[in-house]
């Protein structure tokens, strides 16, 4: 994984593309949007100050952070420190490169770390605890992370059983994008199993009208839809505990569990009564952009589209995605009612220094205050968190707060994307590969055990 | 890093060069004697044999020595990854492709070449004609694959929805099903090959025009006054003069093909069924951090390349004599 800033899942570059339409968006604002972040305007001292007062008086002192996450989504995380700041004294400074994933290795390795960083996968969280520079989480982090996030979260900030990092940020990635409008002309309700799924499936293929809509192509990492659809399937066919087994290469890739995964999303993505709306044959989903692949929902070629929450931000200007507008999404349901498996992706907040200055701000990057003013501090949403203390009336989108909420679940069982822990040579290589040869008609036997002997050894 | 800083930096660098070119002179200045044109061109010599050793002999020797290792270059696996690369299925469908870029593009590419030159030659408006096939050439490989990504675009035959590529657009209107050509396996690896053909036939054109024009008058009018038909010109005396022309442009033109990238790349990835040993080389070592499979990839391009070169080389030898 020596390459990991070549090797890395395209959500930074989607990131990128929402930050452009963003910055876009930003450039109407004019420049007071950001000096006025609309938390914290009190000056220190006062009652709005109460909830800082545990992490002392750190006048004078500076916090640095380094990270992936450049302009303009910066300015939301920049503007929800400043309550911080302007409440014990402490500067901090946010540094952003987009080689982070690369640079953030060779930094700790030479001993040049910054105070805190963002890490995007637990895979790069194991190698920098491998290189010895991370400090392991401090007593108010781990309390933070418990209260508001929960073990399996805290999971994977877990490496060899000490807890090192905190979630920050996360994404959604179990979600079904539909026609709101469709849904109630045809009286439709939001399926609840994977059963009803394939029933409203069915119900929309009446005719020889192809209900569903995708496209995996995304350059380099092509096939990389497929293998969000399958650690769909898996966690909801096999539970989170086999999950686990499968993502750590504890149980084989071309073991039962993983065939029946891979078949459940054949049963969807290769039945030709369901797939490609609006682009053809079950083919046409190789040679389809990921982004073009839930498009012709708008124009009603298709109805169905399973896509992560950054999605909401590929629809074109002036698109409606709220609950009762053009497009909205639902959650991808499980197998029964109760179940509810959650797959998604997020960031984690490791720290290289123990100064009380950098422990305090991690406690602070860990609670439902910062939580809420980021929320606050982002207001053209895409963002959210999976901190149970988030106030879902603070997201500005209708999709962040669903995101939210299916987060917040009771039922939730959270899981990390599988592929972005699994090593580069599966991760970013066979399973991509292997999955995009899947959807132009390599059977799912010999695709599985493609990836098996590819596994590094 | 600032603009001032990095103008620094140029300039530094700048003047550590002139500092060793100065060194280079002065040293080769003092050097005096009998046999002192020997050693001031081995001193001149020296830096471009460093140079040459750090930027080509280390590498090369590197991955020929890596290519014996696995994916992470820690163990030992003797002639594994060639035993992989010509038994694992994926990899004889590398194989097979290669061979046949190899095998169709050179020939296929100076046949057209070489038709077109005859047919222009001493035509009206040659020069148009010769420029209109030569400047595909002028388009960089990835700018020529995206215009035929536009040519083999694909649209499902339903209602209301046109076709935007313009061979489906063609099918359509002759009454045929759109195709998707780079999806269909084994024939989209041809669609990929006419691409290359497309820019290397102006180049077999221009090399070959130039060949036929060096053709000695006399030779042509004693074969005409002997009764040799047009097709029998081309035969016997077209083809036989231009051979040293003909086998120095099929071999350049192999040398590219056998390395070709750029094209597969940008229409495939490699997917479907359409990888080419140049390619599987850049997945494997970059994509899926495979070094040891990478360098035996590279190490095996570096093996069909250089029978091809050295004869190349002598033929041009050959011609120059």
């Amino acid at each position: 994984m020596g390459l990991s800033a070549f090797t890395s899942r395209p959500s930074a570059a989607i990131s990128g593309a929402l930050g452009l339409s963003l910055a876009l968006a930003a450039c109407g604002g004019g420049s007071s949007s950001t000096d006025a972040p609309a938390a914290g305007g009190a000056p220190a001292g006062s009652s709005e100050c109460a909830e800082y007062e545990a992490y002392g008086d750190l006048a004078g002192k500076t916090v640095t952070i380094y990270t992936g996450i450049v302009t303009p989504e910066d300015t939301p995380h920049i503007d929800s420190y400043k309550p911080f700041e302007k409440c014990t004294g402490a500067t901090i400074k946010y540094e952003a490169d987009k080689a982070f994933e690369a640079q953030i290795l060779v930094r700790a390795k030479a001993g040049n770390p910054p105070d805190i960083a963002f890490i995007p996968q637990p895979g790069l969280l194991k190698q920098l605890v491998a290189t010895g520079k991370v400090v392991k989480a401090p007593e108010q982090v781990s309390k933070n992370t418990d209260e508001f996030f929960g073990e399996d979260l805290k999971g994977y900030g877990t490496v060899d059983g000490t807890f090192y990092a905190a979630p920050l940020g996360a994404n959604l990635k179990s979600l079904v994008w539909y026609s709101p409008a469709e849904f109630e002309e045809k009286g439709i309700e939001i399926p609840k199993t994977l059963d009803e799924l394939k029933a409203v499936s069915d119900k929309l293929a009446e005719g020889d009208r192809k209900p569903w809509c995708a496209g995996i192509a995304s350059g380099e990492a092509t096939g990389w839809v497929i293998t969000d659809w399958m650690e769909d399937m898996m966690l909801r066919l096999s539970g989170p505990d086999t999950y686990d087994k499968w993502v750590n290469h504890e149980i084989p890739f071309d073991g039962p569990e993983s065939a029946a995964a891979l078949d459940e999303v054949g049963s969807f993505m290769k039945n030709e009564k369901y797939f490609n709306g609006g682009y053809g044959n079950i083919k046409s989903i190789a040679a389809t952009t990921f982004q073009d692949g839930g498009l012709p929902i708008l124009d009603g070629a298709c109805s169905l589209h399973r896509q992560a929450s950054f999605y909401a931000s590929n629809w074109p200007e002036g698109t409606q995605v709220t609950e009762d507008g053009d497009v909205f999404a639902f959650y991808l349901p499980g197998k029964t009612e109760d179940e509810k498996p959650v797959l998604g992706g997020g960031e984690f907040v490791a720290a290289f220094n123990d100064r009380p200055e950098v422990a305090a701000f991690q406690a602070y990057l860990a609670s439902d205050t910062w939580a809420n003013n980021k929320a606050k501090a982002s207001p053209l949403g895409g963002w959210v968190s999976a901190n149970k203390g988030l106030d879902a009336a603070n997201l500005v989108s209708p999709i962040d707060q669903l995101a939210a909420e299916t987060f917040q679940d009771e039922a939730a069982v959270f899981r990390f994307d599988g592929s972005d822990q699994m090593p580069a040579a599966i991760g970013s290589g066979a399973f991509w590969k292997q999955a995009t040869a899947w959807i132009t008609g390599a059977s799912t036997a010999e695709t599985v055990e493609k990836i098996e002997k590819a596994w590094p050894k | 890093m600032t603009t001032v800083e990095k103008l620094v930096q140029m300039a530094l660098v700048l003047l550590g060069f002139a500092a060793v070119v100065g060194v280079i002179v002065l040293l080769a200045g003092r050097v005096k004697g009998r046999k002192g044109d020997r050693t001031v061109a081995m001193v001149f010599l020296l830096p471009t044999v460093i140079v040459l050793l750090i930027g080509l002999v280390y590498p090369a020797v590197r991955t020929i020595y890596q290519s014996f290792f696995d994916a992470a270059g820690s163990s030992f696996l003797g002639l594994g990854n060639y035993a992989t690369i010509f038994t694992n299925s994926d990899q004889l469908v590398v194989l097979r492709n290669t061979v046949a870029w190899v095998v169709i593009t050179p020939f296929v590419a100076t046949a057209v070449g070489l038709l077109y030159a005859i047919l222009v030659d001493k035509a009206r408006l040659e020069s148009l004609a010769k420029a209109l096939i030569f400047l595909p050439m002028a388009i960089s490989f990835v700018g020529a694959s995206i215009i035929w990504k536009l040519i083999y675009e694909y649209r499902p035959e339903q209602g209301g929805v046109n076709q935007v590529g313009l061979l489906n657009q063609l099918l359509v209107m002759v009454g045929g099903t759109p195709q998707q050509w780079l999806l269909n396996e084994p024939w989209n690896n041809l669609f990929l090959i006419v691409i290359m053909i497309w820019i290397q036939a102006g180049f077999a054109m221009t090399i070959l025009s130039a060949a036929i024009k060096a053709i000695p008058e006399d030779i042509v009018e004693a074969a005409r006054l002997d009764g040799v038909g047009a097709i029998g010109m081309f035969r016997f005396v077209t083809v036989p003069s231009i051979r040293p022309a003909l086998i120095v442009v099929l071999t350049t033109i192999g040398i590219a093909t056998l390395k070709v990238f750029d094209i597969v790349r940008t229409l495939t990835g490699g997917n479907f069924g359409t990888s080419v040993v140049a390619n599987e080389f850049y997945t494997q070592s970059l994509q899926t951090d495979n070094q040891g499979l990478g360098a035996a990839l590279a190490v095996l391009l570096f093996l069909l390349v250089v029978p091809v070169v050295v004869y190349n080389v002598r033929q041009l030898r050959a011609s120059e004599a």
